[in-house]
């Protein structure tokens, strides 16, 4: 038990830190690199909770994929991001007010509420125990039978972020010399290749 | 010493928080307010994995997962936007995106 508390506080801990640096830092590829380190106290948190399932998601999806998109695109436009912090001080303090407002409504909230008496009872899909089933697989048991259309939908919405991000970033240049597949498979000996009777001693 | 349910909600708490600061922060850089929505749906997730393994229902960790999956899909068509955006204007600053005039 001492040793989940001090896990806990461990990943949260740095967790917030991370945050705070996320929005702080000059540098926007720092800020990424610490949005990374963000998710991955971010899936210790899950693992301490028993969600190691969703927890190799965070770090498959978001550091693999979605951080790392981050950085191609931080790296790729050349700005001046001294240009972009300007005013940073100037906002510092509605935003700080803004802030502390929300974080203590949120508190208000938290401290407030409780759970109903029979609301154990009322689940959804119940968890099933640990010895029956791992976290993985009590997941992919009523992803694939309960949530299937709901499943299907995430998909196409990949689907459809993918077609989008392709069709907004494509671009044909004009004077690019390409590869034309269907010209070159379609040409035939006869019309590309002469035979030229060559006099002897006269060169061509 | 024991690590209960208003623990995690403390820190999607304060990490929505932050999310949202960042936005009033970097209100002129386009990536980093990205940025800072990424982190409050993070938030969101810590969220929704808590009350599930608190309450021993999964379905809070099916809904994360397709949180994560449209996160991704914003992510991805929020740079895409930004790359062509760039491409036309040669800045990414929020101050000059006024082509419409909104």
């Amino acid at each position: 038990m001492i040793v989940e508390a001090l896990a806990f506080y461990l990943f949260a801990a740095v967790a917030v830190a991370c945050g705070v640096m996320v929005i702080t830092s000059k540098n926007p590829v720092h800020s990424v690199l610490f949005l990374i380190l963000a998710f991955f106290n971010a899936a210790g948190l899950f693992v301490i909770q028993g969600a190691e399932f969703l927890a190799m998601i965070l770090v498959i999806v978001y550091v693999g994929a979605v951080a790392v998109l981050f950085l191609f695109v931080v790296m790729m436009l050349d700005v001046n991001f001294a240009e972009l912090r300007e005013g940073f001080a100037k906002y510092l303090p509605i935003g700080a007010a803004i802030g502390i407002v929300l974080l203590a409504e949120l508190v208000l909230i938290g401290a407030g509420w409780v759970f109903g008496p029979d609301v154990a009872g009322v689940a959804a899909s119940p968890t099933p125990a640990l010895s029956e089933a791992t976290n993985t697989e009590a997941i992919g048991r009523i992803l694939y039978t309960k949530y299937v259309y709901l499943f299907q939908g995430a998909g196409m919405v990949l689907l459809v972020a993918m077609v989008g991000a392709i069709v907004l970033t494509l671009r044909q240049r004009s004077g690019v010399k390409r590869q034309n597949i269907a010209a070159q498979v379609a040409r035939d000996a006869k019309a590309e290749v002469t035979v030229v009777k060559v006099p002897t001693g006269s060169g061509v | 010493m024991e690590i209960g349910l208003a623990h995690y909600l403390t820190v999607a708490a304060i990490l929505f928080t932050l999310g949202l600061m960042g936005i009033f922060l970097n209100r002129k850089n386009v990536i980093v307010i990205l940025m800072s929505v990424e982190l409050m749906l993070l938030a969101v997730n810590i969220n929704l994995v808590s009350f599930s393994t608190h309450l021993g229902d999964l379905t809070g960790q099916i809904f994360t997962m397709f949180v994560l999956t449209v996160a991704a899909a914003e992510a991805a068509i929020g740079l895409a936007i930004l790359v062509v955006y760039y491409r036309n204007r040669a800045s990414i600053a929020v101050d000059d995106i006024n082509a419409m005039k909104g």
